[in-house]
């Protein structure tokens, strides 16, 4: 792809800088601190659970804590209570995990509209995505310390899922908690060097869209999911 | 728009500013709510200084290593499919926008707030070359509907009320419900929400480009930036020059800083990510992606003493902190980067001719170099600033000159002195009442018009000093 008007670009900046341009060798140097690593340092899985569901207060977002053989019970319960009837989930190898694929089916067979994100179909999913009543996605790193789902968005999981319908559904299995972003960025830091590529889109959701733009006002909902769940579930 | 709004001189804008009570209250009581968040977040963190420092070290590397970390950026880019246009100007990043929209045969526009494309008057460009532009945040929607210039770089429409939105929405848009901020911002939504699914192209700023991965960062609560880089076929990410970090591991950092200074939020809704062009059989996200990085001015302050000024993530802490702004409000500053930060930044970007009060527009308490999460000097920046323009530019504002003229004649004779302040209790009588002026004349009256001034005490310093006793504390 083109790179245009580079070298003078960057030629003036080292001018500018009062050396000479500087095309290699430069090493990030040894920070001087390194508090984000303190940041619940050593907490266990289940300390940082209940970091997570103290958090969820703050950000508007309903929280749910399950074992694996309840996660379809609840998920049935949070569907009901947005009362949705059209649902777009992502395509994930969790959802056979879980025995999710069967749970959906039972639901699209019950009358509800239920769509698995399908690459093939193209636009279509964001089509349906837009008239979806809720989204549903697996937590692929989750921050305890911020409450956030982390999605690593791909041609299974589109961008669209937690981003157009009314309401989202976070599924977080206990082991993708982490005390915060810190040890995300650090996953993603280490996978770019190693050579693999970086997702397109790395979305990191905490709870539903917001705004403050009138008279400071917090809003919940805007252009974004208005409710959110998340639930928390023991891993397989 | 440009960096610069209105036409108003600095006096006629200060004047406006102060007389709008409600802009005021609205600005004392955001200043409030920002200013108790970010102490409170940074509370929780316990080590928030040590926060600071990091920040500062990892600003201050970039910058030193710019030219490097900006050629692995555009590396990355390219390498992900994306198109990397180096800016010079303004002029050059809005014709090779407008271009590239053109070759796409686009119509439609929509944006997620920037600032760097307000800096750059885009939206007036992209208009002229005959596309439909939406301003999609909500605060750029309520201000673009009213043909408004922002007052805050985080909440833009701060200056309005509620019943002020109502009445545009129902003016511009036919809206026909109460000014309820949850049923105006259902509204936005419902109308907006055609405008992303029938755009083709979206347009974003940059809060942080990572060079190690070519990913732009936009750090966001409402969900539209992330509408804005998933439906339109075709993307253009617009970042100042100095937007950027080496790696992941430090852009976490800044993204803490900044969520956290903003709006006191450990982290936004919306932190997303992108990388080039979607992938093969991903269906969210741009075919084709420009990343646009603007110099406009920007180059002129690497290595000088105004480097740091670059450093800034446009968090607005400095802004919500200072006294000066609380009162005088973001349009005073005649500059889309209001506030101490505006005051540093516009004129270098600009010029000192027509941003000369701007280092003045300040009380230098240092409240914002405190504020900064990434320890710009601040107010020592607009110390300097003074100094460039009294002695460099001979541009002090006029009222200085006259006063400096006026104190260095009266201050070198003891006589007048000691005079003028034995005189000043009584030449200032007909004004005073119950020990203060509150309708003072002539030079006074800028200063009486919006609050009191104590009237002169009846005593002296020099003749209290001189007949108080040894030891006396009276």
């Amino acid at each position: 792809m083109t790179i245009q008007n580079r070298e003078s670009f960057l030629d003036n900046l080292a001018e500018n800088l009062g050396r000479s341009r500087r095309t290699e060798g430069v090493e990030r140097p040894e920070w001087s601190v390194r508090p984000q690593w303190e940041v619940f340092k050593g907490a266990t899985q289940d300390e940082l659970v209940d970091v997570l569901e103290k958090q969820c207060k703050v950000i508007h977002t309903d929280f749910r804590k399950t074992s694996a053989a309840g996660l379809d019970k609840v998920l049935r319960e949070t569907i009901d209570h947005y009362e949705g009837k059209a649902i777009i989930a992502a395509d994930d190898e969790r959802n056979s995990e879980y025995q999710l694929d069967s749970l959906y089916q039972q639901l699209d067979a019950k009358g509800l509209e239920v769509r698995i994100w399908d690459a093939v179909k193209g636009k279509e999913n964001q089509v349906f995505a837009e008239r979806a009543d809720v989204g549903i996605t697996f937590s692929d790193v989750t921050l305890a310390e911020s409450g956030t789902v982390t999605l690593f968005n791909n041609k299974g999981n589109g961008r669209s899922i937690s981003l157009l319908p009314k309401t989202y559904i976070a599924i977080i299995p206990k082991s993708s908690i982490v005390p915060r972003i810190t040890q995300a960025a650090k996953h993603i830091h280490e996978a770019n060097q190693q050579g693999h590529e970086v997702s397109s889109c790395v979305s990191f959701i905490t709870g539903p869209s917001n705004s403050a733009d009138i008279e400071m006002n917090l809003i919940v909902g805007v252009h974004g999911p208005i409710k959110v769940t998340y639930i928390v579930v023991e891993d397989k | 728009m440009s960096i610069r709004i209105g036409t108003n001189s600095f006096e006629q804008r200060i004047q406006e500013g102060i007389k709008n009570d409600f802009m005021r209250g609205a600005v004392s009581s955001a200043q409030g709510r920002f200013r108790s968040g970010r102490l409170k977040a940074a509370e929780e963190l316990g080590n928030w200084e040590d926060w600071r420092t990091l920040g500062e070290e990892i600003r201050n590397h970039t910058m030193e290593n710019l030219d490097y970390y900006l050629q692995q950026l555009s590396d990355q880019v390219s390498k992900r499919g994306g198109n990397v246009f180096f800016a010079e100007t303004a002029e050059e990043a809005n014709e090779y926008i407008q271009n590239v929209i053109k070759n796409k045969n686009g119509k439609k526009v929509v944006k997620s707030k920037s600032m760097v494309t307000e800096e750059i008057g885009l939206n007036k460009a992209l208009e002229e070359a005959g596309s439909e532009v939406v301003e999609t945040d909500l605060g750029e929607w309520i201000l673009q509907l009213d043909e408004d210039p922002p007052s805050h770089i985080v909440t833009p429409a701060l200056h309005k009320n509620k019943e002020q939105i109502r009445e545009t929405f129902a003016a511009k848009k036919g809206y026909d419900k109460t000014d309820k901020p949850e049923e105006l911002a259902l509204f936005a939504r419902e109308q907006l929400r055609k405008d992303f699914l029938s755009a083709d192209i979206g347009i974003t700023g940059c809060n942080f480009a990572v060079a190690e991965s070519g990913a732009v960062t936009l750090v966001t609560n409402e969900g539209n930036a992330r509408l804005v880089t998933s439906l339109p076929d075709t993307q253009i990410s617009v970042m100042g020059m100095e937007r950027l970090v080496p790696t992941w591991e430090d852009l976490e950092v800044l993204v803490s800083l900044l969520t956290r200074s903003a709006v006191g939020q450990k982290l936004t809704s919306y932190v997303t990510s992108l990388t080039g062009t979607r992938l093969e059989d991903e269906v969210d996200g741009p075919e084709e992606f420009h990343l646009v990085i603007v110099d406009n001015g920007r180059s002129k302050i690497l290595g000088t003493e105004f480097q740091s000024a670059l450093h800034c993530i446009r968090c607005a802490a400095c802004i919500n902190a200072c006294p000066v702004y609380r009162h005088v409000g973001g349009h005073s500053y005649g500059s889309i980067y209001p506030g101490p930060i505006g005051a540093v930044l516009t004129p270098l970007l600009d010029g000192y001719e027509d941003h000369k009060e701007l280092p003045y527009a300040s009380t230098l308490c240092a409240a914002c170099t405190e504020a900064c999460p990434v320890k710009i000097p601040l107010h020592e920046h607009l110390i300097r600033h003074r100094q460039i323009i009294v002695e460099k530019e001979n541009k002090a504002p006029k009222g200085e000159k006259l006063a400096m003229k006026g104190f260095a004649k009266w201050g070198s004779s003891p006589a007048a002195y000691k005079m003028s302040t034995k005189m000043a209790r009584t030449a200032l009588k007909p004004w005073t009442k119950d020990e203060k002026i509150e309708n003072g004349p002539g030079p006074m009256k800028g200063w009486t018009n919006v609050r009191d001034f104590p009237a002169p005490s009846k005593q002296s310093f020099r003749s209290w000093y001189k007949t108080r006793k040894k030891g006396d504390e009276s």
